[in-house]
């Protein structure tokens, strides 16, 4: 049986308690559901230490456990609640070793999800960390993505925003580029949009389009590769997916992606409103159907 | 051991040295020579050479505010290093980027302070959890009101942490007094939360008979009452009438030890400045 992201995430948090002398810190760690099955059942004489409920000071103390070289993986539930957690990680972690030459490596798990929970909760908010220096921003969707993720991140002395959605848990699959020799278009997805993204490209390669689809997983830096720049060199058309809105990131990368390409660029993520609880109010990310329809769109 | 004469000179070597260094910034930053915001700390000298040379023993962790020369300065940080920093010099203690209000010493393990208020106190408290070493955090009155500065304290009472809470409280935000911003006292809010606390004077002999029967691993807040001589920044003065405890200390051990203190101050000004 393949193993999950979950797993891997719960494999990782583990060895990195047991084997690596880190932490764990968040709230309701160790409650019903144990932050949505990535946690091994650990308590706090093993490292995984619940906090209060005092949101602004938890970053805090992340940030202080960090300087104490345990290489916390701070829990967030809902990345929406970054706008408390973060002062402390953003203006002194991050800054850290630049003004001081004191590194504070640590890692903030910033969890994502949506439908039906909010203004606050819902949904991605990478971008409150994405203007700050000192801070790396990735999104790992598959279980080789986030192993390779917390080698990376063991072997640096940075500041990592992970931005995980729970939508990508229960995957097994890792997610390959889809490339054509001249594609009609290429989609940029991040994070829980790259599932759609491909799904996208698989229904409309039926209907005869070359949709290409180069995955996002390092947002910050972000070094588009020769790859990303020749098919959109080729297609000169290209969409940019996030799960944030697209005030931020996407219209960055876009711009990072297309620099000296006369290419039509677009953008599709959150709608600029806010997100209500019941489906009619919600706001959520761009679906198979709407990339679609903006494909055709684009395309016609 | 109660505060004998010897180590109340010892205490009165530190706060001169302190003293001379703030009025010598004071005359830098006057002749233009410093050019950034300036914090200086002149008439709180003596809370932290008192705990710093009550504590000289242990080995600790130091969390300093933004107006914290004297606190670097008692804490045995390099007094070159700190006239580099001033001057914007990446030889200063933090290469130069740090100015006034973000000093540190790795040496002495004193870590520097971001600019956001009080976000130390939380900082501080981590530290202390992940390696469970003493730790003293300094912060102003206005910066110990942050919400996040008081749940720090709650959460060290939780965990049982060996964290000092030094609040060197000089009863203004820039002009503003704490009676205007509140009617509570941080000792008070220690103490509800299970802390040992006390509310006392930057006197050095109450400063350490407050602390010699306290259990050094278990955490302590203590709001220390004393008076900030010079403008919230820069170089000017707000009341030429406050409360100056330097004078009685050098009606009591002479001017010797401030001419030592001058003399330091001004070779390290006089070599920072020609290089």
């Amino acid at each position: 049986m393949s193993i999950t992201l979950r797993d891997t995430i719960k494999d990782t948090v583990k060895h990195h308690l047991t084997k690596e002398n880190g932490l764990a810190m968040g709230q309701c760690l160790t409650a019903v559901g144990w932050v949505g099955g990535t946690l091994p059942e650990l308590y706090e004489e093993d490292g995984m230490v619940e906090l209060s409920m005092a949101d602004v000071a938890g970053g805090g103390f992340a940030v202080g456990a960090a300087l104490a070289g345990r290489r916390p993986m701070y829990v967030i539930r809902y990345q929406g609640f970054n706008w408390f957690n973060a002062p402390m990680i953003i203006n002194y972690a991050a800054k850290s070793k630049e003004i001081w030459g004191v590194p504070c490596p640590m890692m903030v798990r910033s969890i994502a999800m949506e439908g039906g929970i909010g203004p606050v909760a819902g949904s991605s908010h990478h971008a409150l960390y994405y203007r700050m220096p000192g801070v790396k921003i990735v999104s790992p969707m598959t279980p080789y993505e986030y192993a390779n993720m917390y080698l990376e991140f063991m072997d640096s002395d940075d500041v990592l925003y992970v931005s995980e959605h729970r939508g990508a848990y229960g995957n097994t699959e890792e997610l390959p580029n889809i490339e054509y020799n001249i594609p009609d278009i290429v989609l940029f997805p991040i994070s829980i949009t790259r599932f759609a993204a491909v799904e996208a490209a698989k229904e409309l390669e039926k209907e005869g389009y070359r949709v290409a689809v180069h995955h996002i997983v390092n947002i910050k830096p972000f070094q588009p590769s020769e790859s990303d720049r020749n098919a959109l060199l080729k297609a000169r058309h290209g969409i940019v997916l996030d799960d944030d809105y697209v005030d931020g990131i996407a219209k960055s990368l876009a711009f990072d992606l297309s620099k000296g390409i006369n290419a039509d660029m677009h953008v599709m993520g959150l709608k600029d409103r806010s997100a209500g609880f019941y489906p009619q109010v919600d706001n959520l990310p761009p679906s198979k159907d709407e990339i679609i329809a903006k494909i055709k769109e684009i395309l016609k | 051991m109660p505060l004998n004469n010897e180590t109340e000179l010892k205490i009165f070597r530190k706060a001169a040295l302190c003293r001379a260094f703030e009025e010598e910034t004071f005359r830098q930053v006057q002749s233009k020579n410093v050019k950034i915001p300036v914090y200086l700390s002149a008439g709180q000298e003596y809370t932290s050479a008192t705990l710093a040379t009550f504590l000289e023993q242990y080995n600790k962790q130091i969390f300093i505010q933004h107006r914290g020369h004297s606190t670097y300065l008692s804490f045995g940080g390099n007094v070159e290093a700190l006239v580099y920093e001033l001057l914007g010099d990446k030889r200063g203690c933090a290469n130069g980027m740090g100015g006034s209000a973000s000093i540190q010493s790795k040496e002495k393990q004193i870590y520097g302070h971001d600019g956001l208020m009080g976000s130390h106190v939380p900082i501080a408290t981590g530290m202390c959890y992940g390696n469970k070493k003493l730790t003293l955090c300094f912060t102003g009155d206005a910066a110990a009101e942050e919400d996040y500065s008081i749940t720090s304290i709650g959460w060290a009472s939780t965990k049982n942490l060996p964290i000092w809470y030094i609040v060197e409280d000089n009863n203004l935000s820039i002009l503003t007094k704490k009676k205007v911003r509140r009617n509570w006292e941080l000792d008070s809010v220690a103490k509800a939360m299970n802390v040992n606390a006390f509310g006392i004077n930057d006197d050095p002999v109450e400063l350490w008979n407050s602390i010699e029967n306290h259990d050094i691993t278990k955490p302590l807040l203590l709001n220390v009452y004393t008076n900030r001589l010079f403008w919230h920044a820069g170089a000017g003065i707000d009341d030429v009438n406050t409360f100056d405890r330097h004078k009685i200390y050098i009606e009591k051990f002479g001017k010797e030890v401030l001419n030592e203190a001058e003399h330091i101050v001004k070779e390290a000004w006089s070599k920072c400045l020609s290089r």
